[in-house]
């Protein structure tokens, strides 16, 4: 008769927090667990993620979009086109100091950055990720030599690098510029990868995985490999913005994509001629420049707070 | 011993505002304290013993805290004060000494300097009387050759050492009412016992009155005029020392004083801990909150929260439906141990078959156990 | 200890070598023959006085010899001669060199002088709407390429406002004045995104500092916030300060090669820069090296620092 029952709770013991208890526990309320996640961010978070998948589709869609004027188009040269023209009817923001369509520059130029930074991000991760893991599980000599040939690459200082290469190269298409940008990029996403493949490999679970006989070839692609994903992940977020702005620094020093390729940077830096005839050629590619960067720094930073506040649960 | 009351303390209740819910962390708890007493406050980790502490000296300071009631400080209620009031009494007339010696003093600066730096801002003593102070002090903790470690950095002392400048930066300014927040837990043994003696002697000296908040029941045993019991945010009773020890009336300190090893036992005798774990602060259960894990609990014990009431005339108070040594907890044992309800099973086992419950008489008066 | 720091010193030794022959095999590698910038492609016709030219400039020697006379000459301190000018580039480097050292030491100055203070606040008042608004605009500062934050400061401050010159320099022996009002807006470009880096490494340093159970005593002894703010907040954190100016050194110098070259400032990063494009090899070498030696030397010295004061002084035992 007096067992002692598991406890219940009155209401009066248990008060609710600021957020009910669903919402602490994805997924047990029946919301997807995007809009989850979606709804609990604030709300300069959600314009910045907003706008992100704007600019996204806009690059990605560019040639699909209806009566986009040709972001190239020579009406300067041919003398029908108008030239640094604020914001009109026909041309939403305006037209540059060679009459090209401000707003079509914008959206491919957005694809040169974007691409230029997501690749650039792949590659660290795949290229980087490979060899840091290879170098943090198997040690020995490769490590060593791969760890040195990292620090001694990390000592150069990336822009100056990059602009060396580039000024020599006589094309400059998107993928000679990645290429070249990959050439600096792998030593960081490499060291991380290492780092973490090392306090990984100490682990339980992969001397375990051995001690049953996987073999290393299977244990660094199944155990470790999946491991290290989540440290580079978060070293891309915050690349992905410092990418972009390399980019557009390097297409604003006239080294980046070749002209007349629409850039961001290059957009600005041509509009720095006229600057006091007609500041639209500049605002607009800086301020979508900014907006894009300051949208993944948010986000970086939103993820990263979700991220600890969750491992730094009571 | 015994004179005006210097600390009373009326219905303080704490909680901590977190994501997951309300953190109760303190649940009401009064009592009060005579100048030049000592106070020993006993309790499991989670029990709200610290939080209690830092409540009434107003060191709560985050922006999640909410402490309700009040503390009477010789006249002066604590928790109505400002901050800048506050300030002034911190290490004037109230201070607290902490539990790890190793991060309560800061590593980069000279111990000299954290002993007095609050002398030199409260009370208006230059450099060199600051100076003589300082080593009045290390010396008076029992610091040898206090001349040249004045100047040292903290790593450079050994733990007791640590706690004994912490020690002597608490007295500095000969507060009247002390707080030590388990000061012994992160020393080794043999030093523990010379830093509680160490406390013992100031606080007679000074006559300073003195809580001591502690989870060892060694510690306070001979050393502290009265006892605090708390689990899970409440005082489960309440007495002067000698009478919780010899007179023990609530289940969880009578379950705390059998969990004790003894040199009397035979070896390999297995520990007696308490069965069950303590309950989680924001998912407390109606009733009593030692309920669970009570070896006497009835139905009685989930449905209503027993108050804590005086027994006796001694002051000596306890919260339990059915209090250890009368007739109504013998007779809950009997039909538990029937039930064979686990907690229950577990007490007999440790005392044999045939006893029935209550203090082995071999327990020590002093020292540690 | 001293095992570690030989360590170091050899690795910058060895990085330094490396690096300056890896620039040297580049530079001469890559599209563009050196001869066309001692002589003009239309005046080579004569073929002889093309290769009279090619050796007396030690062009038609191997790789490695070319490289090893270099390295020889380079630790005598002769850098060679430009190919464009034709003076020693040991002199042109030590001309430009103030300059571009003046504009980085300005900019970290002046970033320090704002962040500290900010960053302290920020850190002590946690969550607050200050702290919100100042972290917010730090986010912004990251945002912001320097050669954006240039441009606006020049439409503003040089074109509107005419305060300060837009382009040009005027050195430190051309008075003071002038001297200010040219590197003004240069800095404070690189500074604006300083101070964003500075501000949140230590707000987040004294958040952490603050946490910290010493500063608990310090207040339960009655001391004032101001006085635990700074006499043991900050200690810790001067310490990350130095550690993040170190590592923040090569945004330092790669943005100052961009500002030089949106101020037309006569600095090293616009010499390399025109050295590139003009193939001016011994240049391009001697300022490569130099900016590399200035890296690896910073990279160093901050890991020095590092590993001596942060085990002994912040983790006690």
């Amino acid at each position: 008769m007096s067992k002692s029952s598991g406890g219940t709770w009155a209401p009066s013991m248990l008060r609710r927090g600021p957020r009910n208890a669903e919402q602490m526990f994805p997924g047990s309320s029946g919301k997807s667990w995007f809009g989850n996640w979606f709804g609990k961010m604030p709300w300069l978070t959600k314009l910045c993620f907003l706008w992100l998948i704007l600019v996204i589709l806009a690059a990605a869609l560019a040639d699909l979009i209806p009566g986009l004027a040709d972001p190239n188009y020579q009406g300067f040269v041919f003398g029908d086109g108008k030239t640094n023209e604020g914001p009109t009817a026909s041309h939403w923001l305006g037209t540059d100091n060679v009459s090209r369509d401000i707003l079509a520059r914008l959206i491919y130029g957005a694809r040169v950055s974007l691409i230029f930074a997501f690749s650039l991000v792949a590659i660290g991760i795949i290229v980087g990720g490979t060899l840091g893991s290879i170098a943090g599980y198997f040690r020995g000599l490769l490590e060593t030599f791969l760890m040195a040939l990292v620090d001694t690459w990390l000592s150069f200082p990336a822009l100056i690098g990059l602009v060396f290469i580039t000024t020599m190269l006589g094309m400059r298409n998107l993928l000679v510029l990645v290429l070249v940008g990959a050439v600096f990029v792998w030593p960081s996403y490499t060291r991380i990868a290492r780092a973490t493949a090392l306090s990984v490999s100490g682990q339980d679970f992969v001397t375990a995985a051995r001690a049953i006989g996987t073999s290393r070839k299977r244990i660094l692609v199944r155990e470790i490999f999946p491991n290290v994903l989540p440290a580079l992940l978060a070293y891309s977020l915050v690349g992905l913005p410092v990418l972009i702005i390399l980019e557009s620094t390097l297409s604003f020093l006239g080294l980046g994509v070749e002209i007349p390729t629409a850039s961001w940077g290059g957009m600005i830096n041509q509009a720095r001629q006229d600057l006091l005839i007609n500041i639209w050629p500049a605002v607009w590619p800086a301020v979508t420049l900014f907006m894009t960067v300051y949208s993944f720094n948010n986000l970086a930073d939103w993820v990263r707070t979700q991220a600890a506040t969750r491992s730094a649960a009571i | 011993m015994g004179g005006s009351e210097i600390l009373r303390v009326e219905d303080l209740h704490t909680s901590f505002f977190l994501p997951i819910g309300e953190l109760q962390a303190v649940r009401g708890v009064s009592f009060s304290l005579k100048r030049g007493r000592s106070l020993g406050i006993v309790g499991e980790s989670g029990s709200g013993k610290t939080v209690l502490a830092r409540s009434i000296m107003c060191l709560n300071l985050g922006s999640n805290v909410k402490t309700s009631g009040s503390a009477f400080f010789d006249g002066r209620d604590l928790l109505a004060l400002s901050r800048r009031e506050m300030r002034r009494l911190w290490g004037t007339e109230i201070a607290m000494i902490f539990q790890d010696p190793m991060t309560s003093l800061n590593p980069m600066v000279k111990i000299g300097r954290q002993v007095i730096e609050h002398l030199r801002q409260h009370k208006n003593v230059n450099r060199r009387e600051a100076k003589q102070t300082a080593l009045d002090l290390l010396n008076e903790v029992r610091i040898p050759e206090a001349e040249s470690r004045i100047d040292r950095l903290p790593h450079e002392l050994s733990g007791g050492m640590r706690q004994r400048v912490s020690i002597a930066s608490a007295l500095a300014c000969e507060p009247s009412l002390l707080f030590a927040d388990e000061p012994t837990t992160a020393l080794d043994v043999t030093v523990q016992h010379q830093i509680l003696n160490l406390l013992s002697r100031e606080q007679r000296q000074r006559n300073m009155t003195m809580v001591m908040v502690t989870h060892d029941l060694g510690v306070i045993a001979g050393r502290t005029d009265d006892t605090l019991v708390m689990y899970a945010g409440k005082v489960v009773e309440q007495a002067s020392t000698d009478e919780i020890f010899e007179k023990t009336q609530h289940p969880y300190t009578e379950a705390l004083m059998r969990s004790i090893p003894r040199t009397s036992q035979a070896s390999h005798t297995p520990l007696a801990a308490i069965t069950g774990r303590p309950p989680v602060a924001t998912h407390l259960p109606a009733g009593c909150a030692f309920s669970l894990r009570c070896p006497y609990v009835q139905p009685k014990c989930h449905e209503e929260d027993p108050p804590l009431v005086s027994i006796g005339t001694s002051g000596h108070k306890s919260a339990c439906w059915y209090p250890v040594g009368s007739d109504a907890n013998r007779e809950a044992f009997e039909r538990n141990l029937s039930d064979r309800l686990p907690q229950t099973l577990a007490v007999a086992e440790s005392l044999g078959a045939d006893q029935s419950p209550g203090i082995p008489a071999d327990l020590p008066d002093g020292g540690i156990a | 200890m001293s095992n570690m720091i030989a360590i170091r010193l050899t690795r910058l030794v060895v990085t330094v070598i490396v690096v300056s022959f890896v620039t040297f095999v580049g530079v001469n590698v890559l599209p563009g023959d050196p001869v066309n910038a001692l002589i003009p492609i239309d005046a080579q016709q004569d073929r002889e006085f093309v290769e009279q030219i090619r050796e007396e400039w030690g062009l038609n020697d191997p790789l490695i010899v070319r490289y090893g006379r270099w390295l020889g000459d380079a630790v005598q301190g002769d850098l060679g001669r430009s190919l464009v000018t034709g003076q020693p580039v040991t002199d042109e480097i030590t001309h430009r060199l103030p300059i571009t050292l003046e504009l980085m030491a300005v900019a970290v100055g002046f970033s320090l002088l704002i962040a500290v203070p900010l960053g302290a606040f920020t850190g002590y008042r946690e969550g607050r709407r200050s702290d919100r608004l100042v972290s917010g605009f730090a986010q912004a500062g990251l945002s912001l390429p320097v050669f954006v934050t240039g441009l606006i400061l020049i439409y503003v401050f040089a074109l509107k406002l005419q305060w300060f010159p837009a382009v040009g320099w005027n050195r430190l022996s051309n008075g003071l004045g002038p001297n200010l009002k040219s590197v003004a807006l240069p800095a404070l470009s690189l500074a604006v995104t300083e101070i964003a880096v500075y501000t949140r490494v230590l707000r987040s340093d004294m958040i952490a500092t603050l946490k910290e159970n010493y500063i608990l005593s310090a207040r339960a002894k009655g001391l004032t916030d101001r006085f635990i703010l700074f006499r043991h907040g900050l200690r810790p954190s001067l310490l990350t300060l130095v550690t993040v100016v170190g590592l923040n050194i090569g945004f330092l110098i790669g943005g100052s090669l961009v500002i030089e070259y949106l101020f037309a400032i006569p600095g090293l990063g616009k010499r390399l820069f025109s050295a590139i494009q003009q193939r001016d090899f011994m240049m391009v070498q001697a300022i490569t090296v130099l900016i590399t030696v200035f890296y690896v030397i910073v990279n160093t010295a901050t890991d020095l620092v590092y590993m001596v004061v942060d085990p002994r002084i912040r983790r006690t035992n």
